[in-house]
């Protein structure tokens, strides 16, 4: 089971934050803090996986992150998932990404952060992998979009508004 | 009211802040816009102010007054504000409120909604966060959407089914006739989940797993599917890196391995297989050895044939070769799983393993470490040891004390000769001598002793080392002890395995008394190295008075001195002094003085030396009449001077209640004084006997508790018989002991269990 994901920059500023159990508010933003200074000690050239501190469950947990550019992402998850398995999974979720935003930068996750909710919620749900076909998520979250964008004037869709 | 601004204005605004203070004002002055725009109830732009809400709250604010709006989006008409309403529900709501059980109603209708995306967000939103109320209310209508055609909803649901599952296991039985049809679906989202579901089942119900393997024989299932996808092809939807799809290929590996576990039939159907998974998957890619290490895992699970075991581990040992490190990192947890099970198989690879000790990530070192102490054994230890010893020269500071004791495993285990061991030993002191943990002291005291024959070279390596390098503890404490022991053999010149030094008795005394007053040395080292010199004043025996009024002179001056700083550990072995001497008028006369009188108890110790010219010593106590001989130590044995003293400290009672009683004796450790050996007795009054009886103790942070196994766990009726069991304290600051114990036993048929703190330890178990 995935117990969190995380995107934030190198400096630590929370792009998305969401977690798949319960904590307390304080502990959320706790937990951000401590991954970060976590993940961001690493070398360049070791390996992704990381033992979770000891808020997100101590040892039975591990965190799996990848860093693309100036950003983070961190999938804290327990002993049921694999860890070369979620690698990947992190590789198809920033393709799509790519995919939904015309190669993606750290700027539009920014500015859509609800937009990168909606792509992670086809990919991952009640912490658990849904769907992995780049291009299947990409056609359910295309049509949601258009159900938004047919409802009413006033918002528009988020490839134009940028 | 203007029109609240929008999310994107908002962020802007807000990442134009300089700092903290300037983004806090920016989001408390929009929270009030938000707020009241909440009062106005207004329905056209309570979308976008719940967004603004839930970005604030990402940043770390609090966002808690937006919990009942999030409803009403939820309730809404449009989609729009439902999407929003949906993940807002999910960010800022939990079981733990109350409101959330107002969603239960709208997730009903939402889950018949006429739209799929709607009913898709509903299966999300209970999928995710659904309390168990809420779980047992809309089962059904779960149950009933993994029966429809439409895959987007199956694939949902199923998901949604585990969440139900973990939150109301009674309502497992209710999935189980939908999820019959699932594996004959052709869409790899719902083949995906429904493979998830059903792990989740077979991990829930050992019932429900044997279903699955006789009645439904899920196995060839699998295997069909699995089959499909390796043959099948390019496929262009499901191609991840020229692999069908990866993920769908690794949870069904996985779901495998929970049918075929301890089952032969099982195991025996999958064989095929997984030899074919293993031999044919393409390892290029990341994707390709995900697929690899989900197969390894699985056949060194299953009753598989040794071949595959075999192939398995050698498929591993090809990791370890890998330059992808994350892959070097998986094969290594597992090799360290399976070292036990298939050590011979793992021992192939041992080169490989040794080699990893050298790379540069932590998380590798330590395991490669760890695989490569598990991995020693009688024929391979001289080799082994060489390459730890030097891994311990140049390895972080974290894994020094890890790496130290296992090295002293390892000896103690494999030596091959006792001179070997002692070398090893002294490697380890000389090279990572601080990081050595406190406990490791007593266990190379022991061994040294125990081997009688290596004692002269021994002494002499180790008065060597003292010579280079006083600033290791554990080296020095073990050395000053080895001295004290077998000074005489040093002096003597009698080693055989190397060339004999010769040092003299001055210079030996030198040595120790360099100890005594470097600032290097901590007080327990000091009292090593006074308590040596004391000694060495018998095993010096054949010289002058010279040598022995040079001893006196340093411990009337360096007696006090240590005195003050750690009054009773001195004291205690100037107990054990006058105990070995006889004589019961001294003892008490020591043991009256406390630690806040130095002066007057260093004087006590001057009195045992016999007539002495105090040069500058504090004033002698009134004179106790001791007829000694000149030189104190004479006629006893070699045996280390600190035997177990228990006339000390007196016995107390830590817990009286219920008829159970818990009564604590004391002796002090030998030779670490500052370990306390409590043995408890339990006793029960009552007429009935406490069974299952289990003491725990827990102490605060700077002491360290060692609990060993009790004698039973049946306390008699009546005091017909007690529990006993030995605690270890180690007390390294001496600090007041405090403990806190838990008792749990069953008396006349129901349990008990019980708290307290036990304060009333007396002063000289811990002093």
């Amino acid at each position: 089971m995935i117990k969190a994901i995380l995107i934030f920059n190198n400096h630590g500023k929370p792009r998305l934050s969401k977690f798949y159990e319960h904590y307390s508010e304080d502990t959320e933003q706790q937990i951000i803090r401590e991954t970060f200074h976590l993940v961001s000690k690493r070398d360049e050239n070791v390996c992704n996986f990381l033992e979770g501190g000891m808020l997100i469950g101590g040892s039975e947990n591990k965190l799996i992150y990848r860093h693309y550019a100036t950003l983070y992402f961190v999938f804290c998850v327990d002993s049921s998932e694999s860890e070369l398995g979620i690698l990947d999974l992190i590789q198809v979720f920033v393709e799509t990404l790519d995919k939904c935003f015309e190669n993606v930068c750290e700027l539009d996750l920014i500015f859509h952060v609800d937009k990168v909710h909606n792509i992670l919620a086809e990919m991952v749900m009640g912490g658990m992998v849904l769907e992995t076909n780049m291009n299947e998520i990409i056609t359910q979250v295309d049509a949601q979009n258009k159900m938004e964008k047919s409802e009413t004037f006033i918002f528009q869709s988020p490839r134009q508004d940028r | 009211m203007p029109a609240p601004i929008r999310l994107r204005e908002l962020i802007r605004t807000i990442r134009t802040a300089r700092t903290q203070a300037e983004e806090r004002e920016m989001i408390q002055k929009e929270c009030a816009a938000i707020r009241s725009s909440f009062r106005e109830e207004d329905n056209t732009y309570r979308c976008r102010n719940v967004a603004k809400l839930l970005y604030m709250h990402m940043l770390g604010y609090p966002a808690h007054f937006g919990q009942l709006e999030c409803l009403k989006l939820i309730a809404s008409q449009k989609f729009t504000d439902k999407r929003i309403g949906y993940l807002g529900a999910m960010l800022l709501l939990d079981e733990r409120q109350d409101v959330h059980l107002l969603m239960t109603n709208c997730i009903k209708n939402d889950l018949n909604h006429s739209t799929q995306y709607v009913q898709g967000l509903a299966l999300c939103t209970l999928g995710c966060m659904g309390s168990s109320e809420m779980c047992r209310d809309l089962a059904g209508e779960v149950e009933k959407l993994l029966k429809t055609s439409n895959s987007y909803l199956r694939k949902k649901a199923a998901l949604c089914a585990v969440h139900v599952i973990r939150k109301v296991p009674e309502l497992m039985e209710m999935f189980l006739p939908a999820t019959k049809n699932l594996l004959s679906e052709k869409n790899h989202g719902v083949l995906h989940t429904s493979v998830v579901l059903l792990t989740e089942m077979c991990e829930r119900s050992p019932d429900m797993l044997l279903h699955f393997r006789k009645v439904w024989i899920l196995v060839p299932q699998l295997v069909r599917i699995l089959k499909n996808l390796i043959m099948s092809g390019y496929s262009p939807e499901h191609d991840v890196s020229g692999i069908s799809d990866p993920f769908l290929q690794v949870r069904i590996l996985r779901l495998l391995r929970i049918l075929g576990r301890s089952d032969d039939d099982s195991s025996e159907a999958m064989n095929d297989i997984l030899a074919q998974v293993a031999t044919n998957t393409e390892t290029s890619k990341n994707v390709g050895n995900a697929i690899l290490y989900e197969t390894v895992l699985t056949i060194m699970d299953i009753k598989s044939e040794s071949g595959l075991r075999v192939l398995a581990i050698n498929i591993l040992g090809r990791f370890l070769l890998n330059n992808d490190k994350n892959i070097r990192y998986v094969a290594l947890t597992s090799l360290l799983k399976t070292v036990q099970t298939d050590h011979n198989a793992v021992q192939r690879h041992r080169s490989t393993i040794v080699d990893c000790l050298k790379d540069l990530d932590v998380s590798i070192k330590r395991r490669a470490m760890e695989l490569s102490f598990a991995l020693v054994n009688g024929n391979n230890i001289r080799g082994m040891m060489k390459e730890l010893l030097y891994f311990l020269d140049s390895c972080d500071p974290e894994f020094k004390a890890d790496c130290a004791s296992g090295v002293f495993l390892a000896a103690e285990k494999y030596a091959p000769s006792k001179r070997w061991h002692i070398d090893t030993i002294m490697r380890v002191l000389t090279t990572a001598g601080s990081y050595v943990r406190d406990d490791s002291v007593p266990n190379l005291i022991q061994l040294i002793t125990n081997s009688v024959e290596m004692h002269a070279y021994t002494v002499q390596r180790l008065y060597k080392a003292l010579l280079d390098d006083i600033s290791q503890q554990p080296l020095v404490q073990v050395s000053s002890w080895c001295i004290g022991e077998y000074g005489d053999l040093l002096v003597s010149g009698q080693c055989e395995e190397e060339e004999p030094i010769q040092v003299t008795e001055d210079e030996v005394l030198d040595v120790l008394e360099g100890l005594l007053v470097s600032n290097l040395s901590t007080p327990v080292t000091r009292g090593y190295s006074l308590t040596a010199i004391m000694k060495l004043s018998t095993r010096f025996s054949s010289v002058c008075l010279k040598i022995s009024s040079r001893i006196k002179k340093v411990v009337s001056i360096y007696g006090s001195i240590c005195l003050k700083m750690y009054s009773q550990a001195c004291l205690t072995r100037a107990n054990d002094l006058l105990d070995l001497l006889g004589g019961n008028d001294v003892v008490p006369v020591i043991q009256t003085t406390l630690p806040t009188k130095p002066a007057s108890a260093g004087g006590e110790l001057l009195d045992l030396l016999g007539d002495l010219s105090l040069s500058g010593g504090p004033a002698p106590a009134p004179s106790v009449p001791v007829s000694q001989p000149p030189f104190l130590l004479d006629g006893l044995s070699s045996q280390p001077l600190f035997n177990d003293i228990s006339a000390a400290i007196p016995p107390m009672t830590a817990y009286s209640k219920n008829g159970l009683k818990i009564e604590f004796t004391f002796e002090r450790a030998n030779p670490n004084p500052n370990i306390a050996v409590i043995t408890i007795h339990a006793t029960n009054t009552t007429e009935d006997d406490m069974t299952e009886f289990v003491f725990q103790a827990a102490v605060p942070k700077t002491f360290q508790l060692q609990l060993l196994s009790p004698s039973s766990n049946i306390v008699p009726a009546l005091n017909h018989g007690s529990v006993t069991q030995v605690i270890r304290v180690l007390n390294p600051q001496k600090q007041q002991l405090r403990m806190r114990v838990k008792l749990t036993y069953t008396h006349k048929g129901s349990p008990v269990q019980d708290l307290a703190e036990v304060n009333n330890f007396p002063p000289q178990s811990w002093q």
